[in-house]
């Protein structure tokens, strides 16, 4: 008998839950350390093992299984369900995630080795959580459930983020994150809504029969999606949301390479690719994703060739990236981006391991105190190499025919505009990548003389568990243990496999299967690109044909703004600053001194009445009687006038 | 003789009495001002009886003055009480009642 995916992706969905439940609730087992980190690896692995067979399960077969539960009831049908749909999309995009977070969870048992055990606990129980969240967006049938997971990774996100929390930047770096996305947020939950009013359902499978047989009211769609794409974009940090995504590397680094690059952020890019179809009905909101996915990969691939951090090189690539399959999205081919989102999330997920196994040995992110590991360290650099070549979209590299795909998209869209920044973003993704695989991993050292320094520098009263990374924890460079290199391996052979397939027979998934006509110089011409950027690194960094600091001063004013973040983050706080705190301020002013002082005044003279009349109030009985008297005449009079 | 003349002898008797009240600064003079408005009262049941032919103002009558017996003894009570505890019959001593 075939077993069902449906019931497959359930298992896979609800290991890690238990996991989480079980290290959340038990606390003395939590705080094992270990032992928990043990548990959660071991539902983490279930989970992969359910996905692949899930997977394997759903095989060629484009028909959804569905699971529905009713949540809540409503006249007829019930207003909500949870469950699980499982069809091709969902089940790969479940083996990526499930797969990610396992290696990222293995590698951590290295990267944190030195965490104390209740820390390691919290951070399992977090990864576990986040896992099922994850997972539940992936495999969401319907809106609503995809928004509670939606929310669900935002906040593990922050959550690990803030992992190291008596760090103030890693604590500002968190809630910077949380608001940020959150700002989006609300837009989808607005687009959700409007778009329940108008049919009626938040189901999936029933909005895009509604949509096929276009019975789907047409009026507001553009609000509509457009506020869903709000969502979509402060999740996958466009412009001008990317700001969060830089500053959430204070975060610990298997956690980058999960949430901030594989598979968190491309969430937004993933709900894009489910609702494809709605989207497909209001082309103007797709120019506007075009657009600012193209703006968003131009502004963060510039941002990243300045950038001195490897980890904020590698999370402004991840922006770019993420423009790159929002812009895929934009033309009109999500297929494109949802494959480039699977390689991506592959290759990327190795750089920012190989990263972490760099700074975890050098104990600095700065690339300019790195310098010559390729010696030292020779798998790191080789699989390191592996994932930059990826990016670049080299052939046989695993990035190579999806960023293809997504160039070819954007030709057969009739967006040349995009098409072309997108052609220079591959120029200079290719040039920022081996900036840092030049100077890190080869050329002279920097390392000896900075690596002591930082121990010494790391303040003794919260040195305890507010190591900016894990310090080195030997004076001599070396590959990473077996459990970070394990991870780094899978992914590079993974990243090679998918390379050497795509590039020697074709796409890997059936649903990928070329849907445009690309002009046959574009291949040629998109590598050609990248070699000319590798070779613009090579003479820079490397041979020092040219001079890193005359080339910096050719681009003088856009270095000078690329520095400044190009003040995005500079318009935000202004108009924080400016614009809503004086608004606030205004707001303030008038509740305390009109809202309240109506009330105010109201009270008080109730206050005087009351106290001017309680002087007729004598206590005198004759008074009273004095009154009655008078009363009883003026009513006498009144019978008699009236 | 109509019945006028009763009539407005017995409300000048009713105003008397109510000026009396209202004015007298002793308890006990309240008293009597009281009694001279039951009075008044009894007057014009008396004179409406009479006018009327009817008995029904005269049985009245009895009654008042039968009860006005019991209502002086009760007040005069109180205000013998009211002295003893207070040391004072005047009412515009006893202001409790002030808001």
């Amino acid at each position: 008998m075939r077993t069902d995916p449906g019931t497959l992706a359930l298992v896979s969905l609800l290991l890690p839950l238990a996991s989480f439940f079980v290290l959340a609730i038990v606390a003395p087992f939590r705080r094992l350390g270990r032992p928990a980190a043990y548990f959660s690896v071991l539902c983490a692995t279930g989970a992969f093992a359910a996905a692949v067979m899930a997977w394997l399960a759903q095989g060629e077969s484009t028909i959804p299984t569905l699971h529905l539960w009713e949540w809540l009831p409503g006249q007829g049908k019930s207003l909500a369900t949870v469950g699980v749909l499982v069809d091709p999309d969902s089940t790969v995009m479940l083996m990526l995630v499930t797969l990610v977070a396992l290696l990222v969870q293995v590698y951590s048992l290295g990267y944190l080795h030195e965490e104390p055990p209740k820390g390691l606990g919290r951070y399992y129980t977090y990864q576990s959580l986040f896992a099922f969240s994850m997972m539940g967006l992936v495999l969401s049938p319907n809106l609503l459930q995809l928004f509670m997971c939606w929310e669900l990774v935002g906040l593990c996100s922050y959550l690990l983020i803030g992992f190291w929390y008596p760090k103030p930047e890693a604590a500002r770096a968190a809630v910077k994150a949380f608001w940020t996305t959150k700002l989006g947020d609300v837009g989808f939950l607005i687009g959700i809504v409007l778009l329940w009013r108008s049919a009626g359902t938040f189901d999936l499978t029933e909005l895009h029969a509604m949509v096929q047989s276009s019975t789907l009211p047409l009026a507001g769609l553009s609000i509509i999606t457009f506020c869903i794409y709000l969502g979509a974009a402060g999740k996958s940090a466009q412009f001008p949301f990317h700001v969060w995504l830089p500053d959430a590397m204070e975060g610990p680094t298997p956690v980058s390479a999960l949430i901030h690059a594989a598979t968190m952020v491309t969430a937004g890019v993933y709900l894009l690719h489910r609702t494809s179809w709605l989207f497909a009905l209001t082309p103007d909101v797709l120019l506007i994703v075009a657009w600012v996915g193209a703006f968003t990969a131009l502004l963060a691939a510039v941002l990243a060739c300045v950038q001195d951090d490897i980890k904020r090189v590698l999370a402004y690539s991840t922006v770019s990236q993420l423009g790159y399959m929002m812009a895929a999205i934009g033309a009109g081919f999500s297929a494109a981006g949802f494959f480039h989102l699977l390689t991506h999330g592959l290759f990327k997920a190795l750089l920012f391991l190989g990263a972490g196994a760099v700074i975890h040995a050098v104990g600095t992110n700065d690339i300019s105190k790195m310098g010559g590991l390729a010696r030292k360290m020779p798998i790191t650099a080789i699989v390191f190499l592996i994932g930059t070549l990826s990016l670049a979209g080299i052939p046989f590299f695993g990035g190579y025919l999806s960023k293809e795909e997504i160039l070819g998209a954007m030709w057969a869209g009739g967006l040349p505009g995009p098409f072309a920044v997108l052609m220079l973003v591959a120029f200079l993704t290719a040039f920022y990548m081996f900036r840092v695989v030049f100077l890190a991993f080869y050329g002279p050292s920097h390392v000896a003389a900075s690596h002591g320094e930082l121990v010494m520098t790391t303040p003794p009263d919260e040195g305890k568990i507010v190591h900016d990374q894990p310090g080195p924890h030997s004076s001599h460079l070396h590959d990473p243990p077996a459990s970070m290199l394990l991870p780094l391996l899978t992914l590079a052979a993974l990243a090679m496999f998918v390379g050497i397939y795509s590039t020697l027979i074709g796409p890997l998934l059936p649903a990928e299967a070329a849907e445009h006509a690309a002009p046959g110089w574009l291949t040629p011409s998109a590598v050609g690109v990248a070699v000319v950027g590798i070779l613009l690194a090579w003479l820079t960094y490397q041979r020092r044909t040219i001079n890193p600091e005359s080339l910096a001063s050719a681009f003088g004013p856009i270095r000078t703004a690329a520095l400044a973040k190009f003040w995005v983050d500079d318009a935000f706080i202004f108009v924080y600053e400016r614009v809503l705190l004086t608004f606030a301020r205004v707001v303030g002013w008038t509740d305390r001194y009109i809202v309240d002082g109506v009330l105010n005044m109201v009270s008080a003279w109730t206050l005087t009445a009351g106290d001017d009349l309680r002087t007729i109030q004598t206590g005198k009985a004759q008074d009273y009687v004095y009154g009655v008297a008078v009363g009883v005449l003026a009513l006498i009079l009144w019978m008699k006038l009236s | 003789m109509g019945l006028q003349p009763f009539l407005v002898l017995s409300s000048a008797l009713f105003c008397i009495g109510l000026f009396g009240v209202i004015t007298r600064r002793n308890t006990i003079g309240i008293l009597l001002g009281i009694e001279l408005m039951l009075n008044s009262v009894n007057i014009n049941l008396v004179a409406f009886s009479r006018f009327n032919g009817s008995v029904a103002g005269m049985v009245f009558t009895v009654f008042t003055i039968s009860i006005t017996v019991a209502e002086m003894a009760l007040g005069l009570a109180i205000v013998i009480l009211l002295f003893r505890v207070r040391r004072t019959a005047m009412a515009d001593h006893l202001d409790l009642l002030k808001g």
